[in-house]
């Protein structure tokens, strides 16, 4: 199908990101059908549905990391469906990863250090030595000190338990000081004696960033979210409050019937 | 406001001189006085070092996967060759840089072609680049000698005073030295910067880096340009330091061997060149004396052992021994 123009509609409240109608097809597959979403400013919106429902295809799509087949991606009211995926992270939209993507090999400030860096433009420059950059340097540690990780700083990000590692996770896409924040599966493969550190952290974040949040852990998505989207078949199936989605009898027996079980 | 954490005072103070930093110039230098005899081979290894270091740039720092950086050393040292050989230009500072800058030009060129791909298709590309390069040498006989080369090149004094000598290479051997430590220099510079950090990034984890915003392969394309700049400079100093070229400098064969010297010494670490060359040509130098046969053997059993017990090389296995007798919370 076609895209829609892609003009803010409403001028009272022009969602930070927006997507309309949209789509994308591997092969016959349609891993996202249509989707109509809004995620606004200070948002804590959450994504489920089960195994296979396209919600990292979604996260992909928004990010930039794939390319819509139709429809359209809206960042703060501008049409960035086009756009790449390197240029929507400078329009202020940061990502983590369902699996850790890190710089395993380097320190934890080093880290952080590099999504700092390239923010505040300190990335090009060739021959300052790094820790010059006394303004990258100090970011990043405070950085690492709000989400607890400051003991760690000096030590490679390899070395770290699995935990922590998803606190670096968070950690980089916050160096960018995002406006819009998607969140994969932030506390996947996390052993549950260390999910609190994860869950601290996503509440520690600055409440006027929009968060979108996609879980298959319920206390973690009716903890944080105040609104929920369930997705199924790549489709919007509902979209609501906790309290709505939670006593929706059609959710129930898509998906949170089968989810009190696994 | 500074943050005075130890981990952040020692990010900023990365880029300072450590103590043993000045050794291998001084071993460097003690080599001229105590074996003046054997400055052929000692300028033979420091334009090795030069090659790795450009190499270490490219495939340590931005993990750019190249079979084929003998490309612009060979770039280099034909700039070098036929400017020198035809009567064009033969004053060595000059056409060194411009070596360099011819280098830099073939890095550019087929770097934003071949950058785009990865692994092993990079690989295979840059060994076509090479092979592309080499056989246009072979065909071009009338400028470049074609299989012969060029030899007996006119190089003029250095600056206008210091002759090139082939049996006493005295100047050879400090002017190379020179050379390798501006060289050195740079690269130092280069990878202590916030840029040579996003190098490090994209070596460790590329769509990350695409995903914090980056211009991933901007970034590369520049650092395979001054990586090549620098390998153009390596040939075209050893092109005047032997006065003469030929098609062994853009080799599959110089090319592995450079490799090679990188895993051997450790690559990523600078320093990694230096133990990497000497290691390597002494130990050639010497096994082929004991062993004229199979000597290689020796090499290759060194090298298996190398790729199978210490991935980090030489450099590696001094940092794993250095670790374990420090206490593990020291800050440096």
């Amino acid at each position: 199908m076609a895209a829609r123009p892609a003009a803010p509609r409403d001028i009272v409240s022009v969602p930070l990101l927006e997507t309309r109608a949209l789509c994308r097809t591997f092969g016959a597959i349609a891993a996202a059908r249509d989707i109509d979403f809004r995620l606004e400013a200070g948002a804590r919106h959450a994504l489920i549905g089960p195994n296979g429902a396209g919600k990292t295809t979604f996260v992909n799509l928004l990010a930039g990391a794939i390319a819509a087949s139709s429809g359209a991606v809206l960042l703060k009211g501008r049409d960035v469906t086009r756009v790449a995926q390197a240029e929507r992270v400078k329009l202020g939209l940061s990502r983590t990863f369902q699996i850790n993507r890190l710089f395993r090999g380097l320190s934890v400030l080093e880290n952080v250090y590099i999504p700092v860096a390239e923010r505040v433009g300190a990335a090009p420059s060739m021959f300052r030595p790094a820790g010059r950059r006394r303004d990258v340097v100090d970011e990043a540690m405070q950085l690492l000190r709000t989400l607890r990780l400051a003991d760690d700083a000096p030590r490679r990000v390899a070395e770290l338990p699995y935990g922590r590692q998803r606190l670096v996770e968070l950690a980089i896409a916050l160096g960018r000081k995002p406006e819009v924040l998607l969140l994969d599966e932030p506390a996947a493969g996390v052993p549950s004696a260390e999910s609190h550190i994860i869950l601290d952290a996503i509440g520690d974040l600055p409440p006027h960033i929009a968060v979108l949040i996609i879980d298959h852990d319920m206390d973690l998505v009716f903890r944080f979210a105040d609104r929920i989207t369930v997705l199924v078949g790549g489709a919007v199936f509902a979209t609501g409050s906790p309290r709505e989605i939670g006593s929706n009898p059609d959710v129930r027996a898509v998906y949170l019937g089968q989810a009190a079980h696994g | 406001m500074r943050d005075e954490h130890p981990a952040a005072r020692a990010l900023a103070g990365r880029h300072r001189l450590r103590p043993w930093e000045p050794i291998p110039w001084v071993l460097a230098l003690a080599w001229y006085v105590v074996f003046p005899k054997h400055l052929g081979f000692g300028t033979e290894v420091l334009v090795t070092i030069l090659f790795a270091v450009s190499l270490d740039l490219a495939l340590g720092y931005a993990g750019v996967v190249t079979l084929g950086h003998a490309a612009f050393f060979g770039a280099g040292a034909y700039t070098v060759g036929m400017l020198a050989k035809h009567g064009v230009w033969n004053e060595p500072i000059t056409s060194l840089l411009l070596a360099g800058l011819v280098a830099a030009a073939v890095g550019l060129g087929s770097g934003l072609v071949l950058l785009r791909t990865r692994g092993l298709t990079l690989l295979m590309l840059t060994l076509c680049t090479m092979a592309l390069l080499e056989e246009t040498a072979n065909l071009g006989h009338a400028y470049t000698g074609g299989f012969d080369g060029l030899d007996s090149l006119p190089i003029a004094p250095l600056l206008g005073v210091f002759e090139f000598n082939p049996l006493y290479p005295r100047t050879q051997y400090l002017y190379v030295l020179t050379v390798l430590f501006l060289c050195f220099v740079f690269v130092r510079t280069l990878v202590h910067s916030p840029f040579g950090q996003s190098l490090t990034g994209i070596r460790e984890n590329t769509l990350r880096m695409h995903a914090v915003g980056a211009p991933v392969r901007a970034r590369l394309v520049v650092c395979y340009t001054l990586s090549a700049a620098v390998a153009g400079i390596a040939g075209g100093i050893w092109a005047q330091a032997n006065a003469y070229v030929n098609l062994g400098t853009l080799g599959l064969d110089r090319a592995a061997t450079v490799l090679i010297i990188l895993a051997l010494g450790g690559h990523g670490r600078l320093y990694g060149a230096f133990i990497g060359a000497a290691a390597y040509m002494m130990l050639s130098h010497f096994l082929s004396k004991i062993y004229p046969t199979a000597w290689q053997l020796g090499l290759g059993l060194l090298l298996v052992a190398i790729a199978l017990f210490a991935k980090n090389g030489i450099l590696g296995i001094g940092a794993a021994l250095w670790r374990r007798a420090r206490p593990p919370r020291a800050t440096s």
